[in-house]
C-alpha cells in the first residue's frame, strides 16, 4: 500500500554524502534507478548547517536549510525534497518547524535571503522527506517484495536509526500519527523495507540510541563507549549486520568499532552497511554497484557467504 | 531508570569529633558527626539572564524541575554527575559557585536531544547545555572546549564556502585542538580503507587537493551571514558584559 507518490523528487545529498558517505550516495542513486524513481539534485546546494552551526547561531542554520528548500521549491519547482542524511533531513525539518512557529526565524531568514539574492523560503512551500519515506511511500513493502530478485533471507539485521531521525518529536508532525505512520519511540520504516526484502530483522533495543556523533572527534572516548554499547547490543541480539540510514552514524560506528578494539580491547564482528546497500543487493545489484567495497567495515566476505556478489 | 541525583552533603562538610561533650553530655561515638551549616551568599542574580541570552538558552525559564531530561540523558548514563536538571536549577537560582564545580563536563552533551523530546515544558535542555558551556568559556571559567573548537572550524568553513569537506575539517580540528593527526586508531582505519581504494581515501580526506567543494556565487550569502554574526556577537558581548579583549569565537586559557 502506498499513500504518497515521490516518483520525482529534488535530491539533497549534503556534504557528508560527497565525502565519507560516498557509498550511501552511490547506493541511494542506484536503488532509485532500479526502482524507476527520479532524483534531481538540488542545484548549487549548500551545507544545511549540520550539528555545528546551530551552536554558533540557530537562525543561521535555519537560513542555510531554507536556502536549499528555496532552490528546490522555487528554482526547480519541486513539491518534495529528499535527504538521505539524518542531519540534513533533521535540519530541513527543524527549519520548516521554526519558520512556521517563530517570528524571529522568519525575520532572519528573510533578511539573509534578500541580501544573498534569492527568494525567501516560507513554511509549507516544499515537503522534506527521508530516503526511508521515499521508498516506503512510493514503492511500499508490496512493491518492493515484487521487485526483489535476490532475497536477503538468512541475513540477520539490526536496524539502527540514531537520534536525528526521530528527535525532538515536535519537528516531525507527521510521525506518531497511528497505523502506517513512522514512530518516534520505535521507528520501523527501515525494518519494514528490509523485511520486505527478505531480511531477518533482530529485536534490537538500541535503535534510537545515540552514537555520540556530535563528539566523534572532540570527545572520542565518549563516542567510543556509546558506539560499543550499540555494537554489543546488536551482537547480543544475534545481528550479523547493522543497517544504517545516516552517514554520520554509519562512519561513527565504523570508526569507533576500530577505536574500541584499539583503545579498549573490545572487539566486535558485526558489519555496518547502509540500508540502501542492502535493498540494492536484494534488487539484484552487485556489491560493487552499491559501494560495499567502499565501506570501511568490511562486509564482503559475509555477504559473499550469503550468496551476494 | 532511576535518577541518581547528586548528594548535597559533601564529605568536606561533615564534621566528626572523636570526643565531644555538649552541654555537659558526652555525645562521642554515634552522635559525633555533624553537618556544617551551609549558607550560600554569593548568588549571581544575572546568571539565568546571561545564559538565556546565548543561543539555545532562551527557554530556560520554563523549567519546572521534573527531571525528565536527566532521566533520559545519554551522558548521564555514562556519568551520573552529568545532570541537566540540576544545572538548570543552579542557573535559575544563581548558584554560580555550585555550577562551576561541574564546569569541565557540561560541554560533553552529545546533542542527542533525548532531553528535548522528553521535556514537558519545551525548555530545549540540549540548547541550555550548549549555552551554558559557551557561557563558561566566554566568562573565562574554562578554556575553549574541543567541541566549540570543532563547531568554530566547521561553521567558518560553511560561512566561507557554503559547503564543508569532511577531510579538511578533520585535519583542521586536530591542528586546532593540538592533537597529532596520526592516531593509532586512525591508522588502523586508514589501513582498512586502503584495502580497496587508496585513491578514493586520499581524495575523501582532503589530503589530495584535487577538489574543494564549494557553493557557487556564495559571496553575497557569506557577507550577509558575517554581518549577522557580527551583530549577534555584539549583542552577546553586551548581555554578558564582556570587554573587547574576549574573543567570541574561541580563546585558549
Ligand atoms: S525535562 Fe524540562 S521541565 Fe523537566 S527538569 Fe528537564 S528542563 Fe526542566
Ligand atoms: S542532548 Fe545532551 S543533555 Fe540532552 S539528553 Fe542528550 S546528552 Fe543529555
Amino acid at each position: 500500500m502506498t499513500n504518497k507518490n515521490y516518483e520525482t523528487v529534488a535530491y539533497y545529498p549534503g556534504c557528508a554524502l560527497e565525502g565519507s558517505g560516498q557509498p550511501y550516495n552511490r547506493s541511494t542513486k542506484e536503488v532509485g534507478k532500479a526502482l524507476g524513481l527520479k532524483l534531481e539534485e538540488v542545484k548549487n546546494w549548500n551545507c544545511c548547517g549540520a550539528m555545528e552551526v546551530k551552536n554558533i547561531d540557530p537562525e543561521i542554520q535555519t537560513y542555510l536549510s531554507s536556502r536549499v528548500m528555496s532552490i528546490a521549491a522555487h528554482e526547480m519547482g519541486h513539491k518534495a525534497v529528499m535527504a538521505p542524511c539524518n542531519g540534513c533531513y533533521h535540519n530541513l525539518k527543524k527549519a520548516e518547524y521554526d519558520l512556521s512557529h517563530k517570528e524571529n526565524s522568519r525575520a532572519v531568514t528573510k533578511r539573509l535571503s534578500e541580501k544573498a539574492g534569492h527568494q525567501t523560503y516560507e513554511a509549507g512551500q516544499i515537503e522534506t522527506i527521508h530516503a526511508l519515506d521515499w521508498i516506503k511511500d512510493t514503492i511500499g513493502e508490496d512493491g518492493l517484495k515484487a521487485r526483489v530478485k535476490n532475497n536477503l533471507k538468512g541475513l540477520k539485521v539490526a536496524n539502527y536509526y540514531g537520534c536525528m531521525y526521530t528527535r525532538p518529536r515536535n519537528i516531525f508532525p507527521e510521525k506518531d500519527q497511528g497505523p502506517g505512520s513512522e514512530s518516534t519511540s520505535n521507528p520501523h520504516f527501515m525494518d519494514d523495507l528490509l523485511a520486505a526484502s527478505g531480511a531477518d530483522n533482530v529485536d534490537f533495543a538500541l535503535k534510537t540510541a545515540c552514537c555520540g556523533g556530535a563528539h566523534t572527534l572532540s570527545d572520542s572516548d565518549t563516542s567510543t563507549r556509546l558506539v560499543s554499547n550499540i555494537l554489543q547490543a546488536a551482537e547480543e541480539a544475534g545481528a550479523e549486520v547493522i543497517a544504517t540510514e545516516c552517514p554520520t552514524c554509519h562512519s561513527g560506528l565504523e570508526m569507533h568499532q576500530i577505536r574500541a578494539e584499539k583503545k579498549f580491547g573490545t572487539k566486535s564482528n558485526v558489519k555496518i552497511v547502509y540500508f540502501t546497500q542492502l535493498i540494492g543487493l536484494a534488487l539484484g545489484l552487485s556489491g560493487r554497484k552499491v559501494g560495499i567495497h567502499e565501506n570501511i567495515s568490511n562486509s564482503t566476505t559475509l555477504l559473499r557467504s550469503k550468496g551476494f556478489k | 531508570m532511576a535518577i541518581h541525583e547528586k548528594h548535597l552533603i559533601r564529605p568536606e562538610n561533615l564534621a566528626t569529633h572523636d570526643n565531644l561533650v555538649i552541654d555537659g553530655v558526652d555525645v562521642s561515638g554515634d552522635w559525633s558527626t555533624f553537618i556544617r551549616t551551609r549558607a550560600v551568599s554569593d548568588y549571581n542574580e544575572d546568571l539565568q539572564v546571561e545564559i538565556a541570552a546565548l543561543p539555545g538558552g532562551e527557554y530556560i525559564h520554563r523549567c519546572w524541575q521534573c527531571g525528565s531530561c536527566t532521566n533520559a540523558c545519554t551522558v548521564n548514563e555514562l556519568n551520573p554527575d552529568f545532570n541537566p536538571r540540576y544545572w538548570i536549577y543552579l542557573i535559575r537560582m544563581g548558584y554560580e559557585s555550585e555550577l562551576l564545580r561541574d564546569k569541565d563536563i557540561i560541554w560533553q552533551c552529545v546533542s542527542c536531544n533525548k532531553c528535548t523530546s522528553a521535556c514537558p515544558r519545551d525548555v530545549v535542555p540540549e540548547g541550555v547545555m550548549k549555552a551554558t558551556a559557551h557561557w563558561l568559556e566566554l566568562k573565562g571559567h574554562t578554556a575553549t572546549s574541543p567541541s566549540t573548537d570543532f563547531d568554530e572550524i566547521f561553521a567558518s568553513q560553511v560561512f566561507h564556502k557554503g559547503k564543508i569537506e569532511d577531510g579538511s575539517i578533520l585535519t583542521g580540528f586536530m591542528k586546532r585542538s593540538g592533537q597529532p593527526l596520526i592516531q593509532d586508531w586512525l591508522i588502523e582505519m586508514i589501513k582498512g580503507m586502503l584495502r580497496d581504494l587508496p585513491i578514493r581515501f586520499l581524495f575523501n580526506m582532503g589530503w589530495a587537493t584535487l577538489f574543494h567543494p564549494k557553493t557557487k556565487n556564495w559571496g553575497k550569502a557569506r557577507a550577509a551571514i558575517e554581518e549577522y554574526v557580527a551583530e549577534r556577537d555584539e549583542a552577546h558581548r553586551i548581555a554578558l558584559k564582556l570587554d573587547k579583549s574576549v574573543d567570541l569565537h574561541g580563546h585558549h586559557n
